[in-house]
């Protein structure tokens, strides 16, 4: 499950982005809608939200790009953004616009269960997964409340800290996400930090779903004046994933 | 409708809360029980009073301004001198209590966000005083306009770490700090030093504030045997302003008023006005009023005055705004360079740029008050930091 921020380097290569990664083995695409001050991301993805609205990428551009994907494929797509560009446009509105679009499910890393009302308002008549975040500091109590918020998939943040590319997967992954099982049957992904194939392939052997981001937004960084090599390169690397993920995980 | 409490989940109205990323909330519940703990425990309000009047010096004076009341003609105006507090600001009231707080807390760790480096210095200074590791995130262009305000901070063991990303200015700082305290939560406190970001923090460093207000309150029925007519602070944050407000919170004959940074004109686009030109949104933690675009993506603010220029703005004024308790108001860098040169003159004393904004604006009002009407300014801080910057505005050449 790969993350990519819509519009870096432009909507129309996010688009090539996006098929290409659902050809190299993706099962669900987290489309970032980029924001000004993304609290939860390291630099890589910080510079991803920056291209993207250096380009002008608006959250209605998003949804319009999903809109116009959805004739080419249906691979199940979730959004991921901060809450103040959903909150200015209206809640009720994002919603209603994202199930247009065909937009799967909303992940929105500064929106904890507590002020959550609005959102669970606005998605309870319609088909919109939301998708809550454990982190590794979350108290039992906070897991089963986010668990049963939670609808789609759990999000298992695998470090106590921002998303980037790390070395190792820390040894608390496996005792997190069994804590979780322990509370809820709902699918548990787990991500931030997830950046080899070696490293997915071992996530993938206690969770239910693995999340790239960062490790990808890097080869469109590297390949930000050749589009090919840009293609190529994430191609490449999501097969090598895929395939770590797939020898493990039976559909 | 009136509050000054938040409700069970942080909020004023429907300002605050807590907006932040799920690994911080356990932080900032345990922070928010840590809190109501000390709150009403007479042993830390007596060593936090302790530290306040031996290591900062309160109280200070509620010192009548004859000159400057004279200069303008009108209103009698009287200054709170949180500038003769140690380091020169108010930034130490809530850095000695965050600071007490942190210890109890276990935490050996201390980070910071500041703008102008009046916070960075308080907390740098509580941080060698009581020997906590200390880093202070500021960004780029702040150090270079406060160059003065870095070196003390280096002085007393601080690490200075500069922010390159966004606008190099205070509000990346914040979100630096945030990222670094989502990273290191379980060993650091974040010594956040205005009222904003997420519930429990506009409420504990309103509460350590609010000795600027009580003092006051009780200085001028003293001086004067009434309550004043006008209390004026600026606002970046707002932790000056609430500091001195709240306490005059049910004295609904007292008109409160927080002079926000117009930068170079509000219709420019370029100041920091949010409660006067932004709209409601969720920034840093909490629902206020923020400089937002039409797409919900924060505009950078603009002020001469490093500790104003800042995007958002506490929960309470919003809430304040909101319900029509206090009114805000704006004053361009031009109008503040007024100001700073005013009090200087008129008063021998030099006021940081920040809260030279508030005394523009009182030159602009007190001539049309009568003499009997009182004002008071809440002087936040001492200017020596921001000579260089008043300097280039006027092309003298240090
Ligand atoms: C002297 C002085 N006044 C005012 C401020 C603005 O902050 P606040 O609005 O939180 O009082 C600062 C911030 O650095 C300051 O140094």
């Amino acid at each position: 499950m790969p993350y990519i921020c819509a519009g870096d380097p432009t909507l129309d290569l996010s688009r090539e982005l996006l098929l290409t990664l659902e050809e190299a083995g993706a099962d669900l695409i987290e489309f970032g809608i980029p924001f000004s001050d993304p609290i939860a991301d390291g630099p890589i993805i910080q510079k991803a939200s920056e291209r993207s609205l250096s380009g002008g990428t608006s959250i209605d551009q998003v949804l319009n790009l999903v809109s116009s994907l959805r004739k080419e494929t249906d691979i199940p797509i979730a959004l991921m953004g901060y809450y103040n560009p959903i909150f200015r446009m209206g809640v009720d509105t994002f919603c209603q616009q994202a199930v247009d679009a065909g937009v799967d499910g909303v992940i929105i890393p500064d929106l904890p269960p507590e002020e959550a009302e609005p959102l669970l308002e606005s998605v309870s008549g319609c088909n919109l997964a939301t998708i809550f975040l454990v982190a590794p500091t979350s108290t039992s109590n906070r897991i089963v409340k986010i668990a049963e918020l939670s609808k789609g998939f759990i999000y298992c943040v695998s470090v106590t800290g921002v998303t980037g590319v790390r070395d190792v997967i820390s040894g608390q992954v496996s005792s997190m996400v069994s804590e979780i099982r322990s509370h809820t049957d709902k699918p548990i992904c787990v991500g931030f930090g997830v950046s080899t194939p070696e490293q997915a392939k071992q996530v993938a052997q206690i969770a239910d779903g693995v999340i790239v981001g960062s490790a990808i937004v890097k080869m469109i960084e590297k390949n930000l004046f050749d589009e090919l090599s840009m293609l190529q390169d994430v191609r490449r690397f999501a097969e090598g994933l895929s395939k770590g993920v797939k020898e493990i995980i039976v559909p | 409708m009136k509050q000054t409490m938040p409700d069970k989940t942080g909020h004023f109205g429907e300002f605050g809360g807590r907006y932040v990323p799920e690994t911080l909330m356990p932080a900032l519940l345990e922070l928010e029980e840590a809190y109501m703990s000390i709150k009403n425990d007479s042993e830390f309000q007596v060593e936090f009073d302790y530290y306040l009047r031996q290591y900062a010096g309160r109280p200070n004076p509620l010192y009548y301004a004859d000159r400057l009341t004279e200069k303008l003609g009108g209103a009698k105006i009287y200054l709170k001198r949180e500038d003769l507090n140690h380091t020169g600001a108010h930034k130490i009231n809530n850095a000695l209590g965050q600071i007490l707080l942190a210890r109890r807390m276990g935490k050996k760790r201390i980070i910071a966000e500041t703008g102008a480096g009046q916070h960075g210095v308080a907390t740098a200074t509580v941080c060698a005083k009581f020997n906590l590791e200390c880093e202070i995130y500021m960004g780029e262009e702040d150090i270079q306009r406060q160059s003065l305000n870095v070196f003390r901070m280096r002085l007393m063991g601080a690490t200075v770490i500069p922010v390159t990303s966004g606008s190099r200015t205070l509000k990346d700082a914040v979100n630096e700090s945030m990222r670094d305290w989502v990273t290191n939560v379980r060993t650091t406190h974040l010594l956040i030093g205005s009222v904003v970001g997420a519930h429990p923090y506009p409420v504990i460093v309103r509460d350590f504030q609010s000795v600027i207000g009580k003092e006051t309150r009780e200085q001028i029925l003293a001086q004067e045997g009434c309550l004043p007519d006008q209390v004026i602070a600026c606002v970046g944050g707002g932790s000056n302003a609430i500091g001195i407000f709240y306490p005059f919170y049910h004295d609904e004959s007292v008109e409160l008023i927080g002079v926000e940074a117009g930068g170079e004109s509000v219709l420019s686009g370029n100041h920091s006005a949010s409660l006067g030109a932004g709209s409601i949104g969720v920034f840093h933690g909490a629902k206020c009023y923020v400089l937002q675009g039409e797409d919900g993506q924060i505009t950078p603010a603009h002020s001469i005055s490093a500790g104003l220029d800042y995007p958002g703005v506490g929960p309470e004024h919003s809430f304040y705004r909101a319900t029509g308790r206090a009114k805000y108001v704006s004053i361009e860098d031009d109008e503040s360079i007024e100001g700073f040169k005013l009090l200087s003159e008129t008063e021998g004393i030099i006021p940081a740029l920040e809260t030279s904004h508030a005394v523009a604006y009182i030159a602009s009002v007190a001539p049309q008050m009568n003499p009997s009407q009182i004002v008071i300014l809440c002087l936040s801080g001492r200017g020596d930091k921001d000579v260089y910057t008043v300097a280039e505005a006027l092309n003298v050449e240090l």
